[in-house]
């Protein structure tokens, strides 16, 4: 479990977050969601520790983070792994040896050992047979993989993802998704991402926590998001006329009901083009 | 202001150096590979700039030479003094400031920029200890070696050239060679290559670990760190001048 409480950071004279507090359970995805500048990306560098918090803590398993020196920070460092918007691989190494990497600086584990294990973690990424590859030679979605893989070769506790999906089509998005969502809740791992995408949000998110203008805006689940009445989430995740018939539809189903400010007749418009075309009735 | 600020951050960084490696066999891997890199990685450059130095230092000294009273065997002395105390060391590590530096501001650079120094940091590891600390110290160790090997190819691309070119014979040019020669110029040498070493390290491996930005930005402090450290050498080299040379004093 890892706690936020009353995080304030400033950069010069502007303030991008404040008093910000949060906690977020083990086993779970933990989404930070919100529009470009609200503080989110600040926010997961204060819980990693590559931003100092001006003010407030972060707790891991209730030992401060925020105050702790030297060894200390190093042994609950060892127990985060990170996903970075860009994958930040290591270009002069093979998909083998950076998911080797941490193995080698942490561990005292035999050549065979570690090889062993790094097959392991690529084949639960449903990445194999691309051992010796660089990152250059790789996909997108497969260097995701890979730093994936990086982030759970030790078995981390706590496991960061900053924007995920970022540059990656659909269908990978939803894959890599998926795949952070079951290793989340395969070794009960506390996972905080950082995204804006909403498919991510109604597909895994199992607790959501919204970021405006460096304010915690609204908190809740993927369930309570849709029947949110806080305007400001409204317009951001449902700022699409295609999100906003999904988001009817899906209350239509659980309540019968649809939002406030639109009528049946308008998401049933007879006119409105359709994504797929009716069945043939003849 | 930001003159005083860049000095901080700087001593600040070589502070944050010195912490117990996490794994020392790690380190001593990134310490082999540097070596490998700046030594052998430099090697080709410097046999090169070292050879026609000496050759062209051998030619101009002759030209410059017209008077009968002076025996030609002079050239050779005042070639391996020239190379020794000057053209190996500074020159050479301006060129190295050039080449390794150059490459070690753009790898930290571009480790900063696509956050794999974020990624190290957030591993546990002490990115400070282990990026930088290896490549100063493998300057350290090969970068005097390259001077000392510069000296020698000096020497012999000016009997290169002496005999080539007709000036005078290699008995005599080794003749000048031996004469008046004074062991404490090469101990200067190897100090001042010693601290050239250093800034030629440091200096890049500064700019490139606080970069910030993007692609252009990686290129800016990559020049910007070859030219402060040819400043920065340059200005050594005369400190180092005026209080080691006993006639300066």
């Amino acid at each position: 479990m890892i706690e936020v409480k009353n995080i304030k950071k400033t950069f010069g004279d502007k303030t991008v977050i404040q008093d910000v507090s949060s906690v977020m359970k083990a086993g779970q995805c933990n989404l930070i969601i919100g529009s470009s500048g609200s503080g989110k990306t600040v926010l997961m560098k204060c819980m990693v520790g590559l931003f100092e918090p001006d003010e407030g803590q972060v707790l891991y398993s209730g030992h401060n983070f925020t105050v702790m020196k030297g060894q200390d920070k190093t042994e609950i460092r060892k127990e985060i792994g990170m996903l970075f918007q860009g994958s930040a691989l290591f270009d002069s190494q093979t998909v083998e040896q950076n998911v080797m990497f941490p193995l080698s600086m942490f561990t005292k584990d035999s050549y065979r050992k570690k090889l062993d294990r790094v097959n392991e973690v690529l084949a639960r990424v449903n990445l194999v047979e691309a051992n010796k590859k660089y990152p250059a030679e790789l996909s997108g979605g497969m260097k995701k993989r890979v730093a994936l893989a990086r982030a759970i070769v030790l078995n981390p506790k706590y496991l960061f993802c900053d924007e995920p999906n970022s540059g990656l089509d659909p269908q990978t998005s939803l894959v890599i998704d998926r795949l952070i969502k079951e290793i989340t809740e395969e070794y009960n791992i506390t996972t905080v991402i950082n995204t804006h995408d909403m498919n991510s949000v109604m597909e895994i998110g199992n607790y959501i926590l919204y970021m405006y203008q460096g304010n915690k805006e609204w908190e809740g689940t993927n369930k309570e998001i849709i029947f949110s009445k806080n305007q400001r989430l409204n317009d951001f995740i449902f700022a699409s006329e295609f999100l906003r018939d999904a988001k009817d539809m899906r209350m239509l189903e659980e309540t019968g009901k649809i939002s406030n400010d639109r009528n049946m007749e308008e998401l049933l418009d007879k006119d409105a083009p359709m994504l797929v075309p009716p069945p043939d009735q003849s | 202001m930001t003159i005083f600020s860049d000095i901080g951050r700087y001593l600040l960084m070589i502070k944050g150096m010195f912490s117990r490696p996490e794994n020392a066999r790690m380190y001593w891997k990134e310490f082999i590979h540097q070596c490998t890199e700046i030594g052998f990685g430099s090697l080709g450059i410097v046999a090169i700039i070292s050879v026609f130095i000496g050759a062209v230092s051998t030619i101009q000294t002759a030209y410059q030479l017209v008077s009968p009273l002076i025996p030609p065997s002079t050239i050779g002395q005042i070639v391996r003094d020239t190379v020794i105390l000057e053209f190996a060391p500074t020159l050479v590590c301006i060129v190295l400031a050039g080449v390794a530096g150059s490459r070690i501001a753009s790898e930290l650079g571009n480790m900063r920029v696509s956050e794999q120094i974020d990624a190290l940091e957030i591993m546990g590891i002490n990115t400070k200890t282990y990026l930088i600390l290896p490549k100063i110290v493998a300057s350290l160790l090969m970068i005097p070696m390259l001077v000392a090997l510069a000296m020698a190819l000096g020497i012999w691309g000016g009997r290169l050239a002496a005999t080539a070119s007709g000036i005078l014979s290699g008995s005599t040019y080794d003749k000048g060679l031996l004469e008046f020669f004074v062991p404490f110029n090469v101990v200067f040498a190897l100090i001042k290559a010693y601290v050239f070493s250093f800034i030629i390290s440091s200096i890049p491996a500064f700019y490139g670990y606080y970069v910030k930005g993007g692609a252009l930005e990686i290129g800016r402090a990559s020049t910007k760190a070859v030219v402060v450290s040819c400043i920065l050498i340059l200005f050594a080299d005369y400190v180092l001048s005026a209080l080691l040379l006993p006639s300066a004093q």
